[in-house]
């Protein structure tokens, strides 16, 4: 190895990144783009589900019903209609998700101790919001119905603790919110820096082999490893500066602050970085075209967002598709992103997840080098 | 005079095609030496195993003292070279060329400043040094590459077909330049179709099929053949060449 050529590579590629807009559109505005994009759209937190409700009793005891439900903020009251034939409209046209019917009889039969029916309907056309809204509702009501015969108990002089029941006190750990964006963003680091970091040095050596200039730098005393990491090394450095404007953002605009230590975030993130810079190397390597490499980089990216868990849930997948995505880098890389964000945890969980992505960084560099040198020939 | 490359029986295959085929001549100091013959001639591939990019099948070969086997990597550190596609960064300037490739040869700073200033001077790109190589005539581009391979102060120079593509007046500069590096006692070892150019050469190799056919002046050559223009000689020497592949 070489220092002077080393760094004769390194500052040529720096000038060339930083004269290319392209390439600096990727570097900039690619984790911007995707943090707002993927942080505010990709969210399974359902709320404000627009309702139709049909109240045909009109009385205190709707009104308290309907008051509950809208203070949850899980509803929006949007429409009061005044036949079925409406709601059934409005779910068609989409306007509502849902619509509630109050019956006539509603605080008659509570007065004589009965039991009304108020009837819930949904549009199942979306699961997500069709879940939401079913769960919610049926707590909701239940929780009405509960202190409605609690009161009627404490009027016959019946006091509530003289009845046996269960004292449930569900906890939920690392994000008691249950919000969707705290398990987003982490994700969205890891998905951020394979993305960047695949494309750009996909690009690396299929773009002087296209220009001709590959030619001259094989006559030249210059190493095939010495051009490896000396075109590596900006886009180590670049990534770096993502991860930390990605994290940045999740922190100080999205409220997700990083629980774990930050050193120990960074060095796992340098083993992940590995990886993906090998996996853009060996693209490089088997590309032609500056073409070829976009289209394998896109074959590569696309099966790693939902194989990894970065969305969808790894638990709710069959096992043949588990083990898939047991192939795939980002998924241990997802394990370490959420464990140190989220739990706060370190290497002492983690170790596995690093080992694995340090096997197949080295693997896979040492493929593309071996593939590189043989391309001289 | 002292002899800077040798080669004897030199060879290469590819699988069953031989594309070299027992090839040796020998060049000397501050020569202009011309590689001649049609596209596939075996000329790029005698010049790549001479450059320390490509192992012979067969043969031997020393290129400034070393061997072509066993000593690439100084092969190719002594050496210049320019290939016909002007390998410049286009978002580069002038100067961000020629000091890349000053550190792929491991030019000291202090020496490539010197370099530098000289070889502007001598290629004539004065005042052009913050201009982008994407931005330059054909000609310009030429001319810095050559000031490009010339960084590290290699005594043998490989150009393979470094005028194609330029204007004539820019090829006759190109050739002063050259024969001005000649006579400070540079060897340049030169491919090239331009019969006008093979006539301004010292000496000329005439390739055919893997096989040299000729090799000399390029006086002796027209008066052996006895023919007037160097356009004749290469016909000549393509006929001849084509019958010798017949009897083979």
């Amino acid at each position: 190895m070489n220092g002077r050529r080393l760094a004769a590579i390194v500052k040529k590629e720096f000038i060339q990144i930083k004269r290319d807009k392209a390439s600096l559109g990727i570097i900039i505005m690619m984790p911007l783009l995707m943090m707002f994009l993927f942080g505010y759209a990709v969210t399974t937190n359902v709320d404000h589900i627009s309702v139709a409700v049909l109240d045909q009793d009109k009385s205190a005891a709707s009104r308290e019903l309907i008051d509950n439900f809208r203070e949850s903020t899980y509803f929006d009251f949007n429409y009061y209609v005044y036949s079925q034939k409406e709601i059934s409209n409005l779910i068609d046209s989409g306007r509502v998700k849902g619509g509630f019917v109050i019956p006539a009889n509603y605080s008659r039969d509570l007065k004589r101790s009965g039991s009304p029916q108020v009837q819930f309907v949904v549009d199942g056309s979306d699961p997500t919001v069709a879940r939401t809204a079913m769960n919610t509702a049926t707590i909701l009501a239940q929780r009405q119905s509960m202190d409605i015969r609690v009161r009627h108990l404490e009027q016959r002089g019946v006091s509530l603790d003289s009845v046996p029941g269960i004292d449930f006190r569900p906890q939920v750990w690392f994000n008691p919110e249950l919000d969707s964006i705290k398990f987003n963003i982490p994700g969205l680091i890891g998905l951020v820096l394979q993305n960047i970091t695949v494309l750009l040095t996909a690009f690396a050596l299929v773009r002087e082999r296209e220009r001709g200039t590959m030619e001259q730098l094989i006559v030249t005393p210059i190493k095939p490893r010495e051009l490896i990491i000396g075109k590596l090394i900006p886009y180590v450095v670049i990534a770096f500066i993502d991860v930390i404007i990605v994290l940045s953002i999740g922190v100080y605009w999205f409220n997700v602050p990083v629980k774990g230590s930050m050193l120990s975030l960074m060095l796992q993130s340098l083993v992940f970085l590995l990886v993906a810079l090998g996996l853009g190397i060996l693209i490089s390597t088997v590309a032609r075209t500056q073409l070829q490499a976009m289209q394998m980089t896109v074959l590569l990216i696309l099966p790693s967002v939902i194989l990894s868990g970065f969305i969808f849930p790894r638990e709710a997948m069959p096992l043949p598709i588990q083990l898939l995505g047991n192939l795939i880098p980002l998924t241990y890389f997802l394990e370490i992103l959420r464990g140190v964000i989220l739990k706060g945890v370190g290497l002492e969980y983690l170790w596995k997840d690093v080992v694995i992505l340090f096997v197949i960084g080295t693997a896979t560099l040492t493929v593309a080098s071996l593939r590189f040198k043989k391309n001289l020939d | 005079m002292d002899t800077v490359l040798e080669i004897s029986g030199l060879t290469k295959r590819f699988g069953d095609f031989t594309a070299v085929d027992g090839v040796s001549f020998s060049i000397n100091r501050g020569e202009v030496f011309g590689f001649l013959g049609s596209n596939g001639s075996g000329k790029t591939t005698t010049v790549r195993m001479l450059c320390g990019i490509l192992t012979p099948t067969g043969g031997e070969g020393n290129v400034l003292g070393y061997d072509i086997y066993s000593q690439t990597e100084n092969i190719r550190q002594a050496i210049g070279y320019m290939s016909q596609r002007f390998s410049l960064y286009e978002e580069l300037t002038v100067v961000e060329n020629m000091d890349f490739y000053a550190g792929t040869y491991s030019v000291s700073a202090r020496e490539a400043d010197a370099r530098k200033k000289e070889l502007i001077a001598l290629v004539g790109l004065e005042g052009k040094e913050k201009q982008f190589a994407g931005t330059m005539s054909g000609g310009q581009k030429q001319r810095l590459a050559l000031a490009c391979a010339l960084l590290h102060q290699p005594p043998l120079l490989f150009l393979d077909e470094p005028t194609a593509g330029v204007d004539p007046l820019s090829r006759r500069n190109f050739w002063k330049i050259l024969h001005q590096l000649a006579a400070q006692g540079v060897t340049v070892f030169v491919t090239t179709h331009y019969m006008d150019e093979a006539d301004q050469c010292h000496r000329l190799g005439f390739m055919h099929q893997g096989r040299l056919i000729g090799l000399g002046p390029p006086s002796k050559l027209k008066n052996d053949l006895g023919v007037d223009t160097m356009e004749d000689v290469f016909i000549a020497f393509a006929e001849r060449g084509e019958e010798a592949v017949r009897e083979r």
